[in-house]
């Protein structure tokens, strides 16, 4: 055949990977629905989808976590089964996981001989290693300190350490779940530079992402999957975001939020000077200014681990600080007996914690528990002295209501809700009381894309009712469309403000690499 | 204080560190693999009623030591059905195999023996004897080293010098061989382990087992060779100690033999007022001095000395992620 013309090459060659009808389910949940796909070899093919949509149910498949309830798996054109991890690894699958299986405390090269060492003995095995390491670092641009030990590295270097991990045990086709969800942009590019040159060698990349700019750059083809089923399969140079996005929810989305410009009033938050010390020693927060003013919405951006944690758990009253904070002109105790959360809500602070899981709820409680959790000294809540249940189920299920929570049942236990039902929650618990500042952690983390837009109309409400809101968050798409300003965060300091409109990703992007102006 | 008595004061050092350090290294294994054990009294304590039975039954304290180490051995995988196949809590199995121990050992030590819940005292071929070590006798002489190799280092029990060799052994496992490191990262984070495609399972369950041997071999010498004999409760607290002393050690072979030395120590110096007495020339209450080890552990604890940091997935049974 036409033997110049790349893609009709691929064509011709026997598909890298073919996935024929594969199914699974947990219980009544059908999360794989008779999924078939072709993944070529040297291409880059990415599955997008929101979550929950069974991207990481097929991958695990893939990889021998899960056995599949029906259907097979060709590798290069072989039939070949993959009951466990051992035997996904011996057909050339190497997986790069969103949350990095490294062992912290042991060196890059202990990491990476872990399960493949030859022989019984350490020395021989992490010889041998320290010279395939050199060759595959020289082979593909990828270099690492073989000695430095994982919990010294940033992430970016210990994404690195998880492909080499691959690379060593000679995989020709890599899976990387979510990769980029822990990067700046900057290393993101590189990554994506690196995935480029590991196709040019020939190695098969599968991208699992739910960013579509990533898809567009990084993919030759893009499969869509919603509610456990292939939706589509394209060439990424013939589709478009808009597409991909009504593909994935299965309706016209709208991309941007809608909102109109800010009115800022008074200033509500006043934060001059922080500090915060963590119980390591370590100083998190190095100085930082920050004004919130009524009727806005300010986002701060920045990878995770950069201070953002630490502020809000100060704000929301749960870890000790020096300096000064305002709330309304008066101050809040940092450190004494005042500093906690119930002074805080007295002082008309709600607080929707990064982690919902662990901060927002607590998961065998049900909706209605949980929705009086830190308001349960509400007289409307109290009948003598004992709680009022009845008049708490009554609240909790008016705010569902509102919340539009599926389903909307007050007895049912926080952790049968689906993350953006959870998330919906603790939004109508914090924002139902009508604070004068509202702190927001990753409102959107694990949501699925038709309640991200509810849970933004949402807190761009409350701003139009001329309250002040503090956003967090590691989306840069997210803090874009829905703040106002912007002040970007790297290792305790604000390394600059901006006025959203004003800026873009590739300058925020900067700052949240500790690139000052 | 003269020189003889410090040197009798070490040989008992010797004596009471090995059970401990046994103990201990047992433990080092169980919680480097990320299994938590506070069974080790129990099993050491089962370990020493069926080698001292068994012994005094055969007449035969090798056949004891086995019947001890099997014994040990069960309960390690009772406790590892517990918390490693069925993911159960650790310390609640590790509490009920101290209970199960202390209660099964007098009951059939009753049935077996009827003389309220002994073993018969052990004799001969039923206990290990000191080992005299080549030349002892020759050396005494010498001064200074000569009574060092002749009471310290001579006339131990084959046991006692196994102990010490399990440290170095302990420490070449973990840090230079392929078993020592996938023990060493399933109790980092078993995540890891079992995306390599190693088992987790399996991995923990042989680490459980070398547990259950090292506690067994620790009963036995406590009723076969540093008494003649099982009594009601002899592990007397011995598995906490050693517990104690593992925190102490930072989880480290080496460290370990200084902790538990040092505990020993502590151990021979309750037996003997009278040195601390001619030392400091105060009276301190011999109870005092049991204590000190767990006085010590919560220092340690409370992040005075460095800091002690146990293995990461400790005491949390592993659960595939979605």
């Amino acid at each position: 055949m036409n033997g110049s013309d790349t893609s009709g090459r691929q064509e011709t060659a026997a598909p890298a990977i073919e996935l024929q009808g594969i199914s699974k389910a947990f219980g009544p949940v059908q999360a794989n629905k008779d999924i078939s796909i072709r993944v070529m070899p040297g291409t880059i093919h990415g599955i997008i989808g929101e979550n929950g949509a069974g991207k990481s149910t097929l991958m695990s498949i893939l990889y021998g976590f899960y056995k599949a309830d029906k259907g097979e798996i060709f590798i290069a054109g072989k039939k070949t089964d993959i009951p466990d991890s051992q035997a996904a690894i011996a057909a050339g699958i190497g997986m790069v996981f969103q949350h990095f299986k490294l062992v912290e405390n042991f060196t890059v090269l202990e990491n990476i001989i872990l399960g493949a060492e030859d022989g019984g003995l350490l020395t021989p095995s992490l010889a041998k290693a320290r010279k395939t390491l050199l060759e595959l670092e020289h082979e593909y641009g990828l270099n690492v300190d073989p000695d430095a030990v994982i919990e010294e590295l940033g992430v970016g270097m210990q994404q690195r350490v998880e492909i080499l991990k691959a690379l060593y045990r000679q995989a020709d086709i890599l899976i990387l779940d979510e990769p980029t969800g822990v990067l700046t942009p900057a290393e993101a590019d590189q990554l994506f530079r690196i995935l480029d040159r590991l196709r040019e060698e020939g190695k098969t990349i599968i991208l699992i992402t739910h960013k579509l700019r990533e898809i567009m750059e990084a993919t030759d083809t893009v499969s869509v999957m919603r509610r456990g089923e292939m939706t589509a399969t394209v060439k990424t140079k013939d589709t478009s975001p808009a597409e991909l996005a009504e593909l994935m929810v299965g309706r016209k989305v709208l991309l941007r939020v809608d909102k109109k410009p800010a009115v800022p009033g008074d200033v509500v938050l006043d934060i001059k000077n922080l500090h915060v010390v963590d119980d390591k020693g370590v100083e998190r927060l190095k100085g930082i200014d920050l004004q919130v003013r009524a009727g806005e919405i300010v986002g701060i951006a920045g990878v995770a681990g950069n201070g953002q944690s630490e502020l809000l758990e100060v704000l929301g009253g749960y870890a000790d600080a020096s300096g000064e904070i305002r709330v309304n002109g008066q101050p809040l105790d940092l450190s004494g007996k005042h500093s906690d959360g119930r002074s805080r809500r007295a002082r008309g602070i709600a607080h929707v914690p990064e982690d919902r899981q662990r901060e927002g709820l607590i998961m065998d409680f049900s909706a209605w528990e949980n929705t009086a959790f830190g308001y349960h000294r509400d007289p409307d809540y109290q009948s003598g002295v004992l709680l009022n249940n009845a008049a708490i189920r009554a609240d909790t299920e008016a705010k569902m209501e509102r919340f539009d929570v599926r389903p909307p049942n007050p007895g049912l236990a926080a952790k049968n809700f689906s993350g953006g039902n959870q998330q919906k929650i603790v939004l109508a618990r914090e924002i139902e009381r009508n604070p004068d500042l509202l702190l927001v952690g990753q409102p959107t983390r694990g949501v699925d894309i038709g309640a991200i837009e509810f849970i933004h109309q949402q807190i761009v409400a409350l701003r139009d009712k001329g309250k002040a809101v503090l956003l967090v968050s590691v989306e840069l798409e997210e803090i874009l469309a829905l703040a106002d300003r912007v002040a970007v965060m790297f290792d305790g300091h604000i390394m600059g403000e901006r006025v959203s409109a004003e800026t873009d990703e590739k300058e925020l992007g900067l700052l949240m690499a500790g690139v000052g102006n | 204080m003269d020189f003889l008595t410090l040197i009798q004061l070490l040989d008992s050092t010797v004596r009471l560190a090995t059970p401990l350090l046994l103990a201990c290294l047992a433990g080092l294994f169980s919680e480097r693999a990320g299994i938590f054990d506070i069974g080790l009294e129990g099993k050491m304590l089962a370990a020493a009623f069926f080698s001292a039975a068994i012994a005094a039954l055969t007449g035969s304290v090798w056949i004891g030591l086995l019947a001890g180490i099997t014994a040990s051995m069960l309960f390690s995988l009772l406790h590892g059905l517990a918390s490693i196949t069925f993911r159960g809590n650790q310390l609640i199995s590790g509490v009920a195999i101290n209970f199960l121990a202390a209660g099964l050992t007098v009951l059939i030590a009753q049935d077996w023996f009827s003389q309220g819940g002994r073993t018969p005292s052990l004799m001969g071929g039923a206990r290990f004897e000191p080992i005299t070590l080549p030349f002892a006798e020759a050396f005494g002489s010498v001064p200074f080293i000569g009574p060092i190799y002749q009471e310290l280092i001579s006339g131990h029990s084959i046991l006692v010098y196994l102990a010490f060799a399990m440290v170095p052994l302990t420490w070449w496992i973990l840090f230079r061989t392929r078993f020592g490191l996938r023990l060493r990262a399933v109790g980092e984070n078993p995540a890891a382990v079992d995306t390599a495609g190693v088992s987790v399972v399996g991995l923990r369950y042989a680490a459980v087992m070398i547990c259950g041997i090292l506690c067994g071999i620790a009963g036995a010498y406590l009723s076969t060779a540093l008494q003649a004999g099982f009594v009601k409760d002899m592990s007397a607290g011995r598995g906490f100690i050693a517990l104690a002393a593992l925190i102490f050690a930072k989880w480290r072979p080496w460290y370990a033999l200084y902790a538990t030395l040092l505990f020993g120590l502590f151990g021979a110096l309750e037996t003997r007022p009278d040195v601390i007495e001619a030392l400091f020339g105060i009276k301190v209450q011999g109870a005092l001095l049991g204590a000190l080890p767990y006085v010590m552990t919560v220092i340690i604890l409370a992040g005075f000395v460095g800091k002690a940091i146990p293995p990461r997935a400790g005491g949390e049974p592993y659960v595939k992620e979605r």
